[in-house]
């Protein structure tokens, strides 16, 4: 980055930091800070769109659906995190490779399984053997996002059913009274006014998944955890700016990052769970109410 | 007409697949020193990738590293997301049930035990790496094993007094021994495995073929010792 520090051994202490700050490793340590916040930028809503269609299979009136809802719902919050991750995102991408296999290479004669490996025609890898790293990360992450808001979307559904029910069940009355069938009683009627039920328990995944970005590295993809502990360990003379244990600095700046996320996300949801009251038949409502008289 | 569309498709495709062929992707761990780590300028660096490129240039293949957690580095190869693992990976019998190994690249390197001070090695706590034969070992001798997602912490569980001592390869260890004066190798070394292999799929005989014919290559013309000498002063180069 600097010219003066092609030599890292014979730097001052202020030419050393500044060098060893801005080193390649660095740099994509910095990185991972973006790559954190877009992960939670994507994964939020698609997990809320598992959620919501959960919640909605679970209360359906056809019971095939709703047994879909219910198994999803239970098996999904029951399995532990990191089983969840070594498993899902490979036997997804297995299921990938093998439709695709099936209608790219129909000629192939071998088994797909062989003992422990799972062998698919080369066209039908993904992303292709030849293709560049940087498709490989990406797949990586997409897979990453997918499996985050299956695991998370199970949470949500169980939060946004018991937002549903909590909607008073006069207000549904009222709506069939006015004639609305039951989608449009549940789109008009329902719908606009769970969220201020579900915003406790929705807030509280949040910042569950915040934290949740570590198990990213069990799927290939380097996050802020996983650099400050590669940074951070001893260094010994085989790199070039060779260090003691500095894993509490590093975790030190980490745990700056975090809280800073938490408060600006605390004040995102305050000001979310005030809009959301206004108007609802809740203690928070009838102040907001009061306040406006 | 119509008929022909779907030919040139498939051709196109046997031609793609034909280049995809070529290149083949290196899984490591990336933090393992000397042997795979990530150097300051992120990139991988250390005897495997050094190695690997070797068998790279004369078996002519195209190479791609990846890095993996150590965890789920075998699932990884054998669900195709990377070709051959290149991770100072010692050849066992569980493993090789598994995947299967080249002829080895790096001898049967003794494990040591690593502490602040005297332990006695039979009833300590003794911190190892998850998923390595040096945890194996330690869950078989009576010692009490705390395992580590990483090395690195493995050693720093013995500084901060978590752990008694740290069991790892010796050649890992020296460097870190040699350069701080609080450790020291304890008690007398222990042979474990049959030397590290690169690691393929157990289908992939074709690829296995070039790797064994290149590392026998590079034995024989003394590339392997240079590379040995080059990383590890205090291994024999001539195993």
């Amino acid at each position: 980055m600097f010219e003066f520090c092609s030599d890292p051994s014979a730097l001052g202490d202020l030419h050393w930091m500044a060098c060893y700050l801005t080193t390649g490793k660095h740099i994509a340590f910095y990185w991972s800070f973006g790559t954190v916040l877009l992960l939670l930028a994507v994964t939020a809503p698609a997990a809320l769109a598992f959620g919501f269609a959960g919640a909605m299979a679970s209360r359906a009136r056809i019971a095939p659906v709703r047994w879909i809802g219910t198994a999803y719902t239970s098996m999904v919050r029951g399995v532990p995190d990191i089983i969840f991750f070594l498993f899902v995102p490979i036997a997804l991408d297995q299921l990938f490779e093998w439709l695709r296999h099936k209608t790219i290479c129909p000629d192939w004669d071998q088994p797909v399984r062989q003992g422990n490996d799972f062998v698919v025609c080369a066209a039908a890898k993904l992303p292709q053997s030849s293709a560049p790293q940087w498709i490989h990360e990406s797949y990586g992450f997409a897979l990453a996002v997918l499996a985050f808001a299956i695991v998370f979307g199970a949470f949500a559904a169980n939060v946004l059913s018991g937002a549903m029910k909590a909607v008073p069940r006069a207000q549904m009355e009222t709506a069939e009274a006015y004639g609305m069938t039951h989608g449009q009683a549940f789109w008009r009627i329902m719908v606009p006014q769970m969220w201020v039920y579900a915003l406790p328990g929705l807030s509280n995944l949040w910042q569950i998944l915040v934290k949740a970005t570590p198990l990213l590295f069990l799927l290939g993809v380097e996050d802020i955890v996983y650099w400050a502990r590669e940074l951070g360990g001893s260094k010994t003379s085989t790199f070039a700016y060779p260090h003691p244990d500095w894993r509490i600095w590093y975790f030190l700046a980490l745990l700056v990052f975090y809280l800073l996320l938490t408060s600006v996300s605390e004040r995102v949801f305050a000001r979310l769970a005030r809009r959301l009251s206004h108007g609802q038949a809740t203690a928070a409502g009838e102040k907001l109410r009061k306040a406006a008289a | 007409m119509n008929y022909l569309l779907p030919a040139a498709a498939a051709l196109a495709l046997t031609a793609t697949s034909a280049l995809a062929q070529e290149v083949v992707r290196m899984g490591t761990e990336g933090a393992y020193p000397p042997y795979n780590f990530i150097n300051d300028a992120n990139e991988v660096d250390g005897y495997d990738i050094d190695i690997g490129n070797e068998v790279c240039a004369r078996a002519e293949l195209t190479c791609e590293w990846v890095t993996n957690d150590w965890d789920s580095i075998i699932p990884n190869l054998v669900s195709g997301n990377y070709d051959t693992i290149v991770a100072g990976m010692s050849i066992t019998d569980e493993r090789d049930e598994v995947i299967d190994f080249s002829v080895p690249y790096f001898p049967a390197d003794p494990s040591a035990y690593a502490s602040m001070g005297e332990v006695d090695v039979a009833s300590a706590v003794i911190a190892a790496q998850t998923g390595t034969i040096q945890a194996s070992h330690v869950a078989e001798t009576g010692a009490t094993l705390v395992e580590f997602a990483t090395p690195d912490e493995a050693v720093a569980a013995v500084r901060n007094g978590e752990v008694d001592a740290v069991f790892a390869d010796k050649a890992f260890l020296q460097p870190i021994v040699d350069e701080d004066a609080d450790l020291s190798f304890l008690g007398e070394d222990v042979v474990l495995g049959d030397g590290m292999g690169i690691g393929m799929r157990e289908s992939d005989a074709e690829l296995k073929e070039k790797i064994d014919a290149a590392l026998t290559a590079m034995k024989e013309d003394g590339k392997m010792a240079e590379l040995l000498a080059k990383w590890f002063p205090e291994v024999d180069p001539n195993f």
